[in-house]
C-alpha cells in the first residue's frame, strides 16, 4: 500500500509531465486551478494517467470535486483501499 | 433457381485528387468573445484557435461542395462524367430532402450518378472514404466522390460558451477510385451510442417548430458539447483507434509521415499525438489553429492545406482518424495522391 507522501509525489511527477508545473510545488495544500494553472483539459489528462498509474478509475462527474492535490490524493487512496 | 450475376470491382481502391474550399470570412477571436464573456487568451489556451472561416450567405452547403468537388475531380485527372457515385458527408444541410449529394452531382455535370447523404457528424468524411473504397473494391462504382462539409454557422448558439468559438464552415473533396496497389488500409471504426448526449442537436425539430407558420420565428436547434468528456474520450479512446488502423493496415509509427486528426481542438490533437508517442517525424496537421472545428470537412481541409505547403508529399502515407457526435468514430490509413 502506498504511503500519502508517495501518492502525492507519483501525482507531482504526472502534473509536471502534462502541464509544466515544478513537482515540487505539486503539495497537498494546493489548488489545481487556482495555485497550479491546471485547467480542467489539463485535470482530465492528469486523471486518465492517475488512473493508469495507480489502477483507480476516477469517473467525470468526481473529477471536479477534486480542487486540490490533497483531494486527489485523497480520492486515489480511498479508490486503492 | 436463376443465377444473378454478381459484380466485380477494382482490385484496390485510393485516393485519387483532394479539393477544398474555404469560406472568404476569416473571424479572429475579437469577434466572438464579447457573446460569450470571454478573452483571446482563452479561447487560444483552450483550444489553439486564432480565427475561422464562416460562411457568407451565397456561400451554400451546396456551392461550398461544388467548387471543392470541381478541384478534387480535376487533380484527380478524370472528366467529371467518369464520376459514378457521390458520397456527401454533413449534419448541416438543414433541408434535409432531398439528399444534397444529388444537386451536387447535377451542378457539377456528373451523368446521373448515384448520391445520397451519410450522417456521421465529425467523423463522416472517414466514414465516406471507407464506403468509397469498399464500392470500388465491390464495383458498384468506378470512381466516388466523397465530400465531407459543414455550415455549422447556422445551428451554433453564438452565446454557448462551450461551442461557439470552435465551430465553423467549410468543405473538402476526394475522389476515390481503383488501384493496382492498395491505397486506403481497412477501415477501423465505431460507434459507443451510449454517450449520445455529449454532442448532440439540443432540441428535436419537432419540439421547435411550433404553431407560427411565420418563417424564421421558430427556435433554430443548436449544437451542444460537452467538453471535458469528449476531450477525454477523443484523447485517450481515439489513440487507441488510431493505433489499431496502422496495426491493421500493417504500417508500423516509424513507417507514417503525416498524421490528419479532427481538427477538433488542438489540445486534443496535442494529447493524442502524446498518446500515442508519434515519433518526431510524423507530420501533424493543426489546421484548427486558424480554420475552427468543421466537422466533416476538417480531415480533407486539413490534408489539402499539407499538400499545398508542402508538408504532405503525394505517395506519403498518411493516418486519417476522425471522431465526434454519436459518439461515432473512423480512422484508415491513406496513401496522399
Amino acid at each position: 500500500m502506498a504511503s500519502t507522501e508517495e501518492i502525492r509525489a507519483d501525482l507531482a511527477e504526472i502534473v509536471n509531465e502534462v502541464a509544466g508545473v515544478d513537482a515540487d510545488d505539486v503539495q497537498l495544500d494546493k489548488s489545481f486551478v487556482d495555485d497550479l494553472d491546471v485547467d480542467s483539459l489539463s485535470m482530465v489528462e492528469v486523471v486518465v494517467a492517475a488512473e493508469e498509474k495507480f489502477g483507480v478509475t476516477i469517473p467525470d462527474d468526481e473529477v471536479k470535486n477534486l480542487k486540490t492535490v490533497g483531494d486527489a490524493v485523497a480520492y486515489i487512496e480511498r479508490a486503492q483501499g | 433457381m436463376t443465377a444473378i450475376t454478381g459484380s466485380t470491382g477494382a482490385p484496390h481502391a485510393r485516393i485519387m485528387g483532394l479539393g477544398a474550399y474555404r469560406p472568404s470570412r476569416l473571424v479572429p477571436n475579437s469577434e466572438v468573445v464579447d457573446a460569450i464573456d470571454s478573452s483571446d487568451e482563452w479561447i487560444q489556451q483552450r483550444s489553439g484557435i486564432r480565427t475561422r472561416r464562416w460562411a457568407g450567405p451565397e456561400e451554400s452547403v451546396q456551392m461550398m461542395s461544388v467548387e471543392a468537388s470541381r478541384i478534387a475531380i480535376e487533380r484527380s485527372g478524370l472528366d467529371v462524367g467518369q464520376i459514378d457515385c457521390v458520397v456527401v458527408a454533413t449534419v448541416s444541410h438543414l433541408l434535409q430532402t432531398p439528399a444534397v449529394a444529388t444537386a451536387i452531382a447535377h451542378e457539377l455535370g456528373t451523368d446521373g450518378a448515384a448520391a445520397f447523404d451519410i450522417s456521421a457528424a465529425c467523423s463522416g468524411f472517414c466514414h465516406g472514404i471507407a464506403l468509397a473504397s469498399d464500392i470500388v473494391r465491390a464495383g458498384s462504382a468506378r470512381h466516388v466522390l466523397v465530400v465531407g462539409v459543414e455550415r455549422l454557422t447556422d445551428i451554433l448558439d453564438l452565446t454557448d460558451r462551450g461551442t461557439a468559438f470552435i465551430f465553423a464552415d467549410g468543405a473538402g473533396a476526394a475522389v476515390v477510385g481503383p488501384s493496382d496497389t492498395p491505397g486506403i488500409g481497412p477501415v477501423v471504426w465505431g460507434s459507443d451510442g451510449e454517450q449520445f448526449d455529449l454532442i448532440r442537436q439540443r432540441e428535436d425539430w419537432r419540439d421547435v417548430v411550433g404553431t407560427d407558420t411565420t418563417p424564421g420565428s421558430g427556435v433554430m436547434p443548436h449544437l451542444t458539447m460537452q467538453g471535458n468528456p469528449v476531450f477525454r474520450w477523443a484523447s485517450f479512446a481515439m489513440a487507441k483507434i488510431g493505433q489499431q488502423a496502422l496495426d491493421t493496415a500493417g504500417v508500423s509509427l516509424d513507417e507514417l509521415d503525416v498524421f490528419v486528426p479532427h481538427q477538433a481542438n488542438m489540445r486534443i490533437i496535442d494529447a493524442m499525438a502524446r498518446s500515442m508517442k508519434l515519433p518526431d517525424t510524423v507530420r501533424i496537421a493543426r489546421d484548427v489553429a486558424d480554420q475552427g472545428n468543421t466537422s466533416a470537412a476538417s480531415v480533407p481541409l486539413a490534408l489539402d492545406r499539407m499538400i499545398a505547403e508542402g508538408e504532405a508529399k503525394s505517395g506519403d502515407t498518411a493516418l486519417l482518424i476522425a471522431f465526434g457526435a454519436g459518439l461515432s468514430y473512423a480512422a484508415q490509413v491513406v496513401t496522399v495522391p
